[in-house]
């Protein structure tokens, strides 16, 4: 098994998604499934291949400078589970 | 070891230590618009009213490359005098925090727009050091929390949210506070010389993140820490202070410095850490797929190379050379584009080294004194070289001189107009003079004696007459004469 | 009255442009079956009144002789596509509630067009499924039904309630999204058309992220014509979308000549995978027999790299989305969960707002991408794309259309696949190829299984020669006949 239960709880973490002691086993061998799986690119040479960075072989278009977006404050919270006075609000962060 | 590298060691109690420094200067590129969407960058504006469906990181929002932006990293690339990558990648730097709508912040990280360049600084007693860039990229800024506004919630604004950032990385070359501080001062000059960057602090326009280690001379490197955001060049000395003298009791103590991140409170004066260790990140970097490699060409940053101002370094050399000024002066003229401009109008039209010493005396001494800067100067250019002129001419003497330009910075006038109006036009008739001089020495017989014993004592009847003569007399014709009636030689 | 919902969308077009019919009848029929087919659960969100008023408005410009290329034409809306002032949750209990301020920009352009929303269409979760059972909403019920069967099938995933909806004629056609197989794979299980365009054809503003480099919109529609017709208005460049790539719209419709003699067909040996059962393999050769028959030349060619597409797609598109996904923090919009600090809150709520296959694939982008890892699997992956875009590129040298089958299967049942991942994202084999190379692929109805469920065969095309597929896939059409349909066993 290519995943076990610390690195499932470590990757949760780090993708901030909670689990429960139950779901850390099962999830572990689902992953390794997958990862042992996809294990079979390693049969290919890619040694003097570049990876691709974009299906079009085009430079990135650029916009001018120009202020065409913002003053929509109440588009911006509207959607917003906890909003005061113009902020989002969340659970206080402590640094 | 030079004798200047020596005098940089911190003295512990096992000996002397070097501190290693090297900086992340974060400086927001002056743009109308955000990095990747049309939102306004000005400071200031009602909480999330700056920001746009993309800074919101709406579900469906795509970033958009601002030009200027991009041209803004290229042009502080050759002031930096770096390599300008002609193709680079945006990443993005995965991480949670309230303030980053995307859950990650859009940077470049294997491949930046600029690569290595390097910066001279400027130490006191006019030595000169290079510090070596190896980068610099282009990325987002995050939001604001503010954590003080309600006791169980933060309050997120997202005003500043893809705010165009570079990030500026030096080699680890700068040695003491010092240095450290030379370069952000030099590079902050840079950067307003290239208008790339406002260097407003205050406002967080440019912050570092300061990395301090220490070792015995001659050893490797030792493990580093990161203080984040320091924001003014004085808080960035006293991080350094602190955390080199911080990191060599701890050695010396037995202990061992860990690599963290670490915050400096200006409450305080001190360092402490940031991150409990087992939050260690891991960013994930991969390339923007919303993004295509970033290309330009040749020829473009050609154009923009044409473009660009002359820098300090080659202003520095130019003063030095055209105007025959010390090093010293020099340096101190350039070190804002503004006053370098102020300066070259005033030696336009007066003696440039007498410019150079009024500007770094009394002008700098008024401004300060009155907390203005050089464009809110009461005293333009074009009236200091008048009063230059009226020196060099022999209407005022130096000292008058002087109570002339408080004057002018008072009142913002003139120097012509004060000088008729307050009657200060110097004295060089002779016979006035003369009969000021005969006047004291007809009034003072007792000390009339006493110089002829004492000689020195001339200054005395010259301070009689300059008073008599509300100090308009020309000091040389009024020495000339009281040595003549006198009897005693007028150069002692 | 004919029966209107037996009308193609090239015939309501035109008889609604010669005023034979009205779109309030039209839309009002489509209501009638879309309110009569909740059994099949396709629609997530019906807005009923909506589109009787926007048939109305378009009603008046037809009275006018007014009126865009697709006006009055009642569609149904992936929920994947973000609507003004309805809701849009890319079927994911993480989008709670949410209600867009924005309008999509391929939605907007079918607007602009005349077309009339009937409601949101049910999919995979984010899109992520090959089945349409991760839906937060729940699955969706295929149509179809095997001979003799009253098994519950699934309609394929991810564009499930489009394709569901298309066969089932409760919409005239329906916009989807593909990006490993999501148009093309459910149109196959159901009978119906689905292109999925060249990447960079369609804009991806305002569509709900899964994978960035690979997703794309395209339709799904009961004909090629029809596929046309819409393909032309959701078509074009978005100066708001980097990917999007400026290239003039061609009228594809015009494209259906129904001539291919001299074209050249390849016959890519690799997608005869060991386990395909016959009559997909039967289907095939009579693909290629139909095509010779009208006076293509059939040509043997390699794709060598084929085998590693899928796994290749499941680095690449988990670690794209494990970070388009990080933005669902619950702090701006949709659910949230709260917690006792700030991580708890992001912990509770993603726990809580994705679903299991979601869950899946954000761990294993984010393990793909983590520390150590990332050249491993994440820079392989992008490796062997380039080689699947090398093979596409060789072989294109040697023929203008490639022909496969659309996917290994018939339509399996619901739940029968839920368990094993694996073999669920085996369902992409032959259509995966075509996203990670960015090509366009376009499936259609070309018979039908022992089971008496529809069969698709696949035909893939150039970059940017959307036309000679849609050509091809027209006279495949006209020479398949394909015109069974299924029972409505769901009519309320
Ligand atoms: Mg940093
Ligand atoms: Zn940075």
């Amino acid at each position: 098994m290519s995943v076990d239960q610390n690195t499932v709880r470590h990757i949760a973490r780090l993708a901030r998604i909670a689990v429960t002691d139950e779901e850390v086993a099962p999830l572990a061998k689902e992953l390794s499934s997958i990862l042992d799986w996809v294990e079979q690119l390693g049969e290919v040479n890619t040694d003097n291949v570049e990876p691709m960075a974009s299906v079009e072989n085009l430079a990135l278009p650029m916009r001018e400078d120009v202020v065409t977006d913002g003053n929509i404050q109440d588009q911006v919270t509207k959607n917003a589970p906890g909003a005061d006075d113009g902020f989002f609000a969340v659970p206080k962060v402590v640094e | 070891m030079t004798q200047e590298a020596a005098s940089k060691l911190i003295e512990g109690a096992t000996g002397a230590w070097e501190v290693v420094i090297g900086l992340e200067v974060h400086a927001q590129i002056s743009s109308n618009a955000k990095l990747f969407s049309g939102a306004s960058t000005e400071f200031g504006a009602e909480p999330n009213q700056n920001v746009s469906l993309v800074d919101a990181a709406m579900p469906g929002m795509l970033p958009v490359i601002n030009k200027k932006c991009v041209e803004q990293a290229v042009r502080t690339g050759l002031g930096l005098k770096a390599q300008i990558n002609l193709r680079s990648v945006f990443d993005r730097k995965n991480y949670f925090y309230p303030d980053l709508p995307q859950g990650y912040q859009i940077s470049q990280y294997k491949h930046p727009i600029v690569g290595e360049g390097a910066v001279l600084i400027d130490l006191p007693g006019g030595e000169m050091k290079t510090v070596g860039i190896e980068r610099l990229h282009m990325e987002q800024d995050a939001g604001k929390s503010l954590h003080d506004q309600h006791p169980s919630m933060s309050f997120v604004d997202l005003n500043r949210s893809g705010v165009a950032l570079m990030e500026i990385v030096t080699k680890p070359d700068m040695r003491s506070s010092e240095e450290a501080q030379a370069f952000v001062r030099k590079l902050r000059a840079i950067l307003r010389y290239l208008g790339t960057c406002d260097g407003n602090m205050e406002q967080g326009s440019m912050r570092a993140d300061v990395n301090v280690s220490v070792r015995k001379p001659g050893e490797p490197f030792g493990t580093r820490c990161e203080i984040k955001n320091v924001n003014s060049i004085r808080f960035v000395g006293l991080a350094i202070e602190y955390e080199a003298r911080r990191q060599i009791d701890l050695i010396e103590d037995g202990g061992t410095v860990d690599q963290e991140t670490r915050l400096f409170d200006i409450k305080t004066g001190k360092t402490r850490s940031m991150r409990s260790k087992e939050e260690a990140h891991d960013y994930r970097y991969f390339p923007d797929p919303d993004l295509l490699p970033l290309v330009f060409s040749q020829e473009w940053v050609d154009e923009i190379a044409k473009g660009l101002p002359e820098l300090p370094d080659e202003k520095r050399e130019r003063f030095i050379r055209e105007y025959a000024l010390s090093p010293y002066d020099a340096s101190v003229l350039v070190s804002e584009k503004a006053i370098a401009s102020f300066y070259e109008e005033v030696a336009e039209t007066s003696d440039p080294k007498a410019a150079a010493n009024w500007v770094t005396g009394d002008f700098f001494g008024a401004l300060n004194k009155a907390g203005l800067t050089i464009e809110s100067s009461p005293v333009s250019a074009k009236q200091l070289s008048e009063l230059i002129n009226l020196i060099q001419d022999g209407t005022i003497s130096g000292r008058i001189a002087k109570e002339v330009f408080e004057l002018m910075f008072d009142s913002g006038d003139d120097p012509a107009k004060i000088v008729e109006e307050k009657g200060l036009r110097q004295v060089t008739d002779t016979g006035a003079i003369e009969k000021a001089v005969d006047e004291v020495i007809a009034a003072n017989p007792d000390k009339v004696e006493q110089v002829k014993e004492k000689p020195k004592m001339i200054g005395w009847f010259v301070g009689q007459v300059m008073k008599s003569t509300s100090g308009k007399a020309n000091p040389q014709t009024v020495n000339e004469l009281l040595a003549e009636k006198l009897g005693v030689s007028s150069d002692n | 009255m004919t029966d209107l919902t037996k009308l193609t969308l090239a015939e309501a077009r035109d008889k609604l442009k010669a005023k034979e019919i009205t779109s309030s009848e039209l839309t009002g029929a489509y209501i009638k079956e879309m309110e009569g087919a909740r059994a099949l659960n396709a629609y997530v969100l019906e807005t009923a009144d909506k589109a009787a008023e926007m048939a109305k408005a378009s009603d008046a410009r037809l009275q006018k002789g007014e009126g865009g290329p697709l006006e009055g034409i009642p569609l149904g809306i992936k929920d994947l596509f973000c609507t003004e002032g309805v809701r849009t949750t890319a079927c994911s209990h993480i989008l709670d509630g949410f209600t867009p301020t924005y309008e999509s920009t391929v939605t907007s352009q079918l607007w602009r067009d005349g077309a009339v929303m009937l409601g949101k269409l049910n999919n995979d979760e984010f899109a992520m499924g090959s089945s349409n059972e991760t839906s937060y909403y729940g699955a969706v019920t295929n149509p179809w039904k095997g001979k003799g069967e009253d098994k519950a099938l699934v309609p394929g995933g991810s564009s499930g309630g489009s394709s569901a909806a298309v066969a089932a004629r409760t919409a005239l056609a329906a916009t989807a999204t593909d990006t490993g197989g999501s148009i093309r794979q459910p149109a196959a299980f159901t009978g119906t058309v689905g292109i999925k365009p060249t990447y960079g054809r369609c804009s991806r503003w305002g569509i709900v992220a899964f994978a960035s480099s690979l997703d794309q919109a395209g339709p799904i529609t009961r004909t090629v014509r029809d596929a046309a017709i819409m393909l032309k208005s959701m078509s074009g460049y978005d100066p708001k979308d980097s990917t999007s790539v400026d290239q003039p719209v061609p009228d594809f419709e015009k494209a259906l000549t129904g001539d291919i003699k001299g074209l050249k067909v390849g016959i890519p040996r690799e997608y005869r995978v060991e386990g395909m059962p016959e009559e997909i393999e039967k289907l095939w050769t009579q693909g290629i027999d139909w095509l010779k028959a009208a006076g293509a030349e059939i040509v043997d060619v390699s794709l060598p790299h084929t085998k590693y597409a899928l796994p290749a797609y499941y680095i690449v598109a988990p670690a794209e989305a494990s970070s388009n996904l990080a933005r669902y923090d619950g702090v701006r919009y949709g659910l949230r969960v709260e917690g006792k600090d700030i991580t708890d809150m992001y912990e509770k709520t993603r726990a809580a707002g994705f679903g299991a296959e979601v869950k899946r694939r954000v761990l294993i982008g984010t393990y793909v991408l983590s520390a150590g890892y990332y050249d491993a699997y994440y820079i392989k992956a992008q490796k062997i794309r380039t080689l699947i875009a090398q093979d596409f590129k060789q072989a294109y040298e040697k023929v203008d259309v490639l022909l496969t089958p659309t996917a290994p299967s018939d339509a399996f049942g619901i739940g029968e696949k839920t368990d094993d991942p694996l073999s669920m994202y085996l369902n992409d084999v032959f259509t995966v190829t075509v996203n990670l190379a960015g090509l366009p692929g376009i499936s259609l109805p070309a018979g039908l299984s022992a089971r008496g469920l529809p069969l698709g065969l696949q035909l893939i095309g150039r970059a940017f020669d959307e036309e000679t597929l849609l050509r091809t896939a027209g006279v495949l059409e006209e020479a398949a006949g394909f015109n069974a349909e299924p029972d409505a066993w769901w009519r309320a």
